[in-house]
């Protein structure tokens, strides 16, 4: 031992590098100190474009405006069918219709007769917003923030920059005010066009703000307060503080649908007010960015760049979990805390992330609490048991992992141009050739290579879970499938070529041409991952002798294509808005038509006696006459083939075990205050999971000084070659 | 005919490159001193082995891009119809490869599926199993036959490949021995190396390439050697085609900036005065945009124009291709600056060199002088540029496609493979064979061509030339 | 000296012009506003009145560089071209096709974009330098030998097998690091070390090949054959003579990036989720924000010059026999 010193320290890194790797996690993303705390941890992969409740209309704004802005209605969170209940309301209420002369009609009037409909909605009282500056007042009760000058701008960057903050009680007004934000001639909210066809007067109302607003703009951009509360809209009235009246344009129940989304859910106008001063868009201080509301949560950090935190509202109005459910949710644990404050969770902290894989591996440390299932783990974390259902692997279940599937309320489907002179168009001929080609496309192969079985063949427009739909032999499609044992079964690949060849094309030959038939495919899809599918199109296509022209187009041209209804066949989908079936068979509606009228019905279709029973399903409730008449429009489109009827996606989503209470809900997005967890678990197990494994940098440390070995011995070498 | 020929323009640049190449390889062999530089390269054993693997790569890159619809089968009424789907020779030689898909992943040299699936017994039991692939290894009964199969084909194939390399030395001796020398002697001269031309290492480079071709072509006739991708796709086939990528991005892009850079940077340095101030201006504007956000802004909106003009690209190959072209055109322009200054530079000192000045004196036009007298001195300038850049922009073209601006998504390259085979490292197992055929194919590449290049300008650039 | 760079600084504004030009032709004429409209909107219930609308708001609806309805100087300024592209020079970036205030976002994300890219430029100088040293020292060995071809080799892998290998050894497997993410203050050293890693590891190819020559051009000068006359050790004549001549040409050419590192890096940002101007120009390409990508362009460029102009001042810093005219 030369020299002890230096193997004392080499010694003493090691025992440091061991005995610190089995004392902490040395990969965990959070501060250490939060280790135990009772926060969720959740990932978001692109900035909310905005959070502004009448513009915000994607799932990725949701999911955080949800949690703050509160409609007057929500979805029960557990009870299937959905089903509507009070959130701020004190009931959902059931409208008065009027005829023409205001005249009160009784409830059974026939939709035809009714001239308007009003809904008068109480609110509770007592309810309050989140604290925040635009509420915030000085001693002589004068807003302290509404009349910043740009002196006073300078240095404040974000809504923590004001130190000073208040609320207020919810009123109705607030739910009036929103209303009208909904034809800001600035807002563009996206549910305008529709809103215009039912609220008594907001296409007035739009016209006059536009006109205001421009006296008001004098050119400029920013900085602009339109006072909505001085201009009244006819259709939209508070009637008490806690009491407003909606009127609408004949009868339409689906409006309680709409008033449960973020668009119908309160603005305080001192929130307009305080960030339409001058200078405030400017520093990105807008509502587009920081919500005011008052639900479970509120935004506290938002730093699109890095992190989002909602935290919760210290004046959440008294709001208890659910005791009743569905008869599974008992033993499913899902009733344990019946009866209990919402919300649970103290904080809950999203993390720009933008790489699935690296999300996806932070989910299996522990460090995200819940994750969606992604395609390329697909195999390592499901796998099917034998009838078709599925199950989270082993390895998953041993960590503890759950699975949470629902079939969602959306459909995939490909479009024919109802107005091509070649697949388009109402004779036998055209029909036959739709028809054929649905029957050769085999959409459960395409699940099942492309989707890992995630999602089931459509029947029809309509997905599960809406009223309308139809489980079992009555519910499919007659005309590609067959009735076999108990299970739809395609129909075989004979039957479509004997199709074509009663539609006058054998061999999928055109006879007028000799060539054979050529059809253009509209797809925006252009990411490599799509050439396998593109590739799986064009041998269904082959099945029949017909050649497809894939046409992958960026999304901007296929828009554009459909809006000129320059396409043949095209990818389409639909996410439903609301779980009613209107909102699935107004894609089909004539008058909804994609060309000319810019409207959702993107195939074109347009068959006179669909639109007539369309118009008569609509406004109805759901009684059995109502189901009667969908199963004859959905036979008529199946006849009519206008879709080649594609598939409803299937949720998955993983949890851990330390988390409570998840039941996936295609309806409501409000759902994070019912979510609990265990933070102590969670600690133990992210400890246990996480050791970091030293060795390796010891062994290339190591080796490295055994590869300066020869370097020094060459080194000796020369020096005493030099001194010779 | 049984075909249509179908030429893409990337195709025919290619031809043009081809043709440029061949002329300008008769033009040196017919000039001494243009001749001097090359043999010292090819004294080089490193870069003869080098060009060896090189020209490999550019015989797989030719193959694929002589390009052509095949005939529609069954449709003998009237006028002939083709497919939609534009083929290449190489597709037509990887047939087997190209047709014989699995369902999905499968790793190097299995027969069995990478993931379990539940299997139905006609006995209506359900069990949970490794499938058998549709086509790898499907002639193996048991699996524990597998490795004894393979180790046999690996043999077969080996010694067929020594047999071919033989007879190719063989060949060569007979060529090469001289008269009235007796084979011994002449084996003994090949193995000891003598002749400036390392003819040693190039035969053991061509024997070895032959054997691994030998082993690939075989084996994966029945097993899928670098393994299936997500949708069942062969590995080996996918690396293959992406050769002409890679290659196509590492001489095109030259091709196409080298008339401008030429033509510029010498009537820069030979006019000077306000054609040089345009000149510098244009190329000083150019370079200070940061090469990645330049090609992304173009890729950007060239994209919009090909969606435009959708109607002139029948055929979705013909679409990838026309992007593949902007990118070299796009790199071009990026790279083009530093080449123009270099040319600029050495301009301005050979116009006042003496034979210049008496060619003027006597009076040559401007463009006989530059064509004939700058232009051939500046040559070796431009010839390392062109060596030199190559391997940098075989490696762009997977950054590119990592940013999401580079050859077309469905076009096969070792950027798209690497991109993709990046979601497959979370897997678990791991799925590392893409991402490791990619790795091998495209280090192979890069690595021939940078060893090639040292050569190239260790012997043209007089700087180091003692 | 001073004069100089004022002359430089004058010059550089007709290349920033030149940009500026090039830029507003790829963004306005090739690409129509209609296209970026109907991109950001979105997929439900767009209607052609909502795509006027985002153009209004954008000012994208605006004649592109003459305005023939105004009067007087608003014919030159109420345009597309003086509204997007001339407001640059002020540095006034405007708001992104999203709606944010784009200058803000640069400056809120340069600081972590220069937490990566500053210790992989300096770490990277001192183990390039001292890695070529080392070959150089051993000239002529079969450690040089092997070291250069290590070089090659190393220089012949793709930037993203460094990532992809070292995101996947050293933190899916080894779990020392977390795989992905930031933090603000000293929390960001944990999300750092490896990024800079696998940054100077990808670097060492090329870089060390090429200090290496310079190292070599050094030593065949005479003035180290005299210094090793003088009885000089190998190691002394290394340090005291030859690496402070090497270092002209290393530093030299290192110094034009110095502020292009503000703007980044775009891969090692993206695979490690840094919330940086190289993601951040990234993102941007990925959801076609032509704002921002013009701003980035417009400010890499301006880096870029002002690299050039330094690059100038320390050649005559380091080498007097170098004189700016």
């Amino acid at each position: 031992m030369k020299r002890p010193g230096a193997t004392r320290s080499a010694l003493l890194a090691l025992s440091l590098v061991f005995t610190a790797s089995a004392a902490a996690s040395w990969n965990n993303p959070y501060p250490a100190a939060e280790a135990k705390s009772n926060i969720l941890y959740s990932a978001f992969r692109e900035r909310p474009k905005t959070f502004d409740p009448a513009r915000a209309y994607s799932s990725n704004e949701y999911l955080f405006i949800a949690q703050i802005y509160e409609p007057p209605f929500q979805y029960h969170y557990l009870k299937r069918p959905y089903m509507l209940v009070p959130l701020t309301a004190t009931a959902v209420p059931t409208p008065s219709y009027f005829d023409k002369r205001g005249r009160r009609l009784p409830q059974n009037t026939p939709a035809g007769s009714i001239a308007d409909s009003v809904y008068e909605i109480r609110i509770r009282p007592g309810i309050y917003y989140q604290p925040h500056p635009a509420f915030a007042r000085a001693a002589d009760g004068r807003y302290l923030y509404h009349a910043l000058s740009p002196y006073d701008l300078a240095g404040r960057y974000a809504i923590g920059d004001f130190p000073q903050t208040a609320t207020r009680e919810l009123v109705a007004a607030d739910y009036v005010y929103q209303i009208k934000r909904l034809a800001h001639p600035k807002l563009h909210s996206p549910i305008l066009s529709v809103m215009n066809e039912y609220i008594v007067g907001i296409r007035d109302y739009a016209d006059v703000l536009k006109k205001e607003y421009e006296k008001i703009a004098g050119g400029r951009d920013t900085g602009i307060y339109l006072d909505l509360t001085k201009f009244p809209l006819a259709g939209v009235e508070e009637v008490d503080r806690y009491t407003y009246r909606v009127k609408i344009h004949g009868k339409y129940p689906q409006l309680l649908y709409w008033m449960a989304m973020p668009f119908f859910a309160p603005m305080p106008p001192e929130a307009d007010r305080f960030f339409s001063q001058p200078g405030m868009a400017e520093k990105n201080l807008t509502l587009d960015w920081y919500p005011v509301g008052s639900g479970a949560y509120m935004l506290t950090l938002n730093n699109p760049n890095r992190q989002m935190v909602l935290e919760r509202n210290p004046n959440y109005h008294e709001e208890l979990y659910p005791a009743e459910g569905e008869p599974e949710d008992g033993p499913a644990g899902l009733l344990d805390d019946a009866g209990k404050h919402l919300p649970f969770i103290d904080k809950v902290v999203f993390s720009l992330d933008k790489e699935s894989i690296p999300r996806w591996n932070k989910f299996l440390q522990g460090y995200y609490d819940r994750s969606v299932v992604l395609t390329e783990g697909f195999d390592q974390a499901i796998r099917f048991t034998g009838e078709g259902d599925t199950e989270v692997s082993d390895a998953m279940k041993q960590k503890g992992i759950r699975l949470l599937t629902d079939v969602a309320a959306s459909t995939y489907y490909l479009g024919f141009n109802m107005l091509d002179p070649l697949v388009g168009g109402y004779t036998e001929r055209a029909r036959k050739l739709r028809q054929a080609i649905s029957v050769a496309i085999d959409f459960e192969e395409q699940i099942s290579i492309f989707e890992n079985g995630r999602g089931i063949a459509a029947q029809g427009p309509l997905a599960p879970g809406i009223f309308g739909y139809r489980e079992g032999r009555a519910g499919i499609n007659p005309y590609v499938y067959d009735w076999v044992d108990g299970r739809p079964r395609r129909k075989p690949i004979e039957y479509a070529r004997q199709l074509l060849v009663e539609a006058g094309y054998p061999g999928g030959v055109d006879p007028a041409s000799g060539k054979p038939l050529s059809i253009n495919y509209e797809t925006p899809a252009i990411g490599p991952e799509r050439k396998a599918q593109l590739d799986w199109m064009l041998k269904q296509f082959n099945k029949l002798g017909v050649q497809l022209v894939v046409r992958a187009t960026d999304y901007n041209r296929f828009q554009e294509k459909m809006r000129k209804g320059d396409a043949q066949i095209f990818d389409w989908g639909w996410n439903a808005d609301y779980p009613d079936p209107e909102n699935f068979l107004f894609l089909l509606y004539g008058p909804n038509k994609k060309v000319g009228h810019d409207g959702e019905n993107a195939s074109n279709y347009d068959n006179p006696e669909f639109n007539r029973l369309f118009e008569r399903m609509k406004n109805m409730e759901n009684t059995p006459e109502r189901a009667r008449i969908i199963d004859q429009m959905l036979d008529m489109a199946r006849r009519d083939v206008p879709w080649i009827w594609g598939m409803h996606p299937k949720n998955f989503l993983l949890e851990h075990a330390w988390m409570y209470n998840a039941k996936l809900n295609q309806m409501a997005n409000n759902t994070l205050k019912y979510s609990r967890l265990d933070p102590v678990q969670r600690a133990e197990r992210r400890t246990a999971w996480n050791r970091p494994v030293a060795w390796p940098i010891v062994a290339v440390l190591g080796t490295l000084l055994v590869g300066a070995v020869p370097a020094v011995v060459a080194y000796r070498k020369r020096e005493r070659g030099a001194a010779r | 005919m049984p075909f249509q020929l179908v030429f893409l323009l990337t195709d025919v640049l290619i031809y043009v490159l081809l043709a440029a190449l061949i002329a300008f390889g008769l033009y040196t062999a017919h000039h001494e001193h243009l001749r001097v530089p090359w043999r010292q390269v090819a004294r080089r054993p490193m870069a003869m082995a080098s060009l060896v693997i090189l020209l490999v790569y550019v015989a797989v890159g030719l193959m694929d891009s002589v390009h052509y619809r095949p005939l529609l089968e069954g449709q003998n009424r009237g006028e002939a119809v083709y497919s939609n789907e534009v083929l290449s020779l190489l597709d037509k030689a990887t047939k087997p490869l190209r047709a014989r898909a699995e369902k999905t992943y499968s790793a190097p040299f299995a027969m069995q599926a990478y993931s379990m699936e539940t299997a139905e017994y006609p006995d209506g039991r359900h069990v949970r199993e490794y499938p058998r692939l549709l086509h790898g290894g499907a002639h193996v009964q048991e699996a524990g036959e597998r490795v004894g199969d393979i180790m046999l084909r690996v043999g077969a194939a080996t010694l067929a490949g020594f047999g071919i390399w033989l007879l190719i030395v063989a060949s060569f001796l007979l060529f090469w021995r001289r008269h009235a020398e007796s084979w011994m002697l002449t084996i003994r001269r090949l193995v000891r190396g003598e002749g400036d031309f390392p003819r040693r290492t190039v035969l053991v480079t061509v024997g070895v390439l032959i054997v691994l071709t030998a082993n690939a072509a075989y084996l994966s006739l029945y097993y899928h050697i670098f393994g299936t991708d997500q949708v069942g796709q062969d590995v080996f086939h996918k690396s293959l085609k992406s050769v002409r990528t890679g290659l196509v991005i590492g001489t095109l892009t030259t091709l196409v900036m080298l008339p401008f850079a030429a033509l510029f940077g010498i009537m820069a340095g030979y006019f000077r005065g306000w054609v040089d101030d345009v000149i510098q201006y244009v190329y000083t504007t150019l370079s200070s945009i940061p090469g990645v956000l330049l090609i992304a802004a173009a890729i950007l909106s060239l994209q919009v124009y090909v969606a435009n003009h959708a109607e002139l690209f029948d055929s979705a190959t013909a679409r990838a291709d026309i992007r593949l072209l902007i990118l070299c055109l796009i790199l071009g322009v990026t790279s083009w600056t530093s080449l123009c200054r270099l040319l600029r530079g050495e301009t301005l000192k050979l116009r006042e060199v003496d034979y210049i000045q008496a060619a003027r004196a006597l009076g040559a036009s401007h463009v006989a002088v530059m064509a004939r007298h700058i232009l051939p001195n500046v040559m070796h300038i431009i010839l390392i540029t062109v060596v030199l850049d190559f391997s940098g922009l075989v490696l762009a073209e997977a950054v590119l496609s990592y940013v999401g601006v580079g050859v077309d998504p469905t076009m096969d390259s070792w950027g798209n493979m690497i991109v993709s085979a990046r979601l497959e490292m979370a897997r678990e197992p791991l799925v590392w064979w893409s991402l490791a055929s990619a790795f091998v194919f495209m280090f192979g590449l890069v690595l021939a061509a940078n060893l090639f290049s040292d050569a190239v300008r260790d012997a043209f650039d007089p700087r180091l030339r003692k | 000296m001073i004069g100089y760079i004022i002359r430089r600084v004058l010059y550089a504004i007709p290349i920033l012009i030149g940009v500026n030009l090039l830029t507003f032709a790829l963004f306005f004429f090739v690409n129509s506003p209609d296209d970026m409209a109907r991109l950001h909107l979105g997929v439900k219930r767009v209607t052609p009145e909502a795509i006027v609308k985002w153009k209004e708001d954008r000012g994208y609806n605006k004649p592109l560089l003459y305005n023939a309805a105004n009067a007087g100087a608003d014919k030159l300024t109420d345009t597309i071209f003086f509204r997007h592209s001339v407001k640059l020079f002020a540095f006034d970036f405007g708001r992104s096709d999203q709606g944010r205030d784009i200058g803000y976002d640069i400056y809120q994300r340069m600081w972590p974009s220069l937490a990566i890219a500053l210790p992989v430029f300096l770490v990277g100088i001192l183990v390039h330098i001292t890695f070529s040293m080392l070959l150089a020292f051993f000239r002529g060995t079969y450690l040089d030998t092997a070291g250069v071809v290590l070089c090659v080799i190393m220089m012949s892998i793709s930037a993203l097998f460094y990532v992809i290998l070292g995101q996947y050894l050293v933190s899916m497997l080894l779990r020392l690091v977390p795989i992905s993410g930031y933090d603000v203050g000293m929390e960001a050293v944990k999300f750092l070390i490896l990024p800079v890693i696998v940054g100077v590891v990808g670097g060492v190819g090329a870089s060390t090949r090429l200090y290496r020559t310079f190292f070599l051009e050094e030593i065949g000068k005479d003035y180290v054959r005299t210094a090793r006359a003088k009885g000089l050790s190998e190691l002394r004549v290394l340090f005291r003579h030859v690496l402070k001549n090497a270092m002209i040409p290393i530093l030299t050419g290192v110094v034009v990036v110095i502020p292009l590192l503000f703007t980044g890096s775009l891969i090692l940002e993206s695979f490690f989720a840094v919330p940086g101007l190289g993601s951040y120009t990234i993102d941007a390409i990925h959801s076609q924000d032509f704002a921002i990508v013009r701003a980035m362009v417009f400010l890499g460029s301006v880096l870029y010059i002002a690299g050039l102009i330094l690059t100038d001042i320390t050649y005559t810093l380091v080498d007097p026999r170098v004189r700016l005219e």
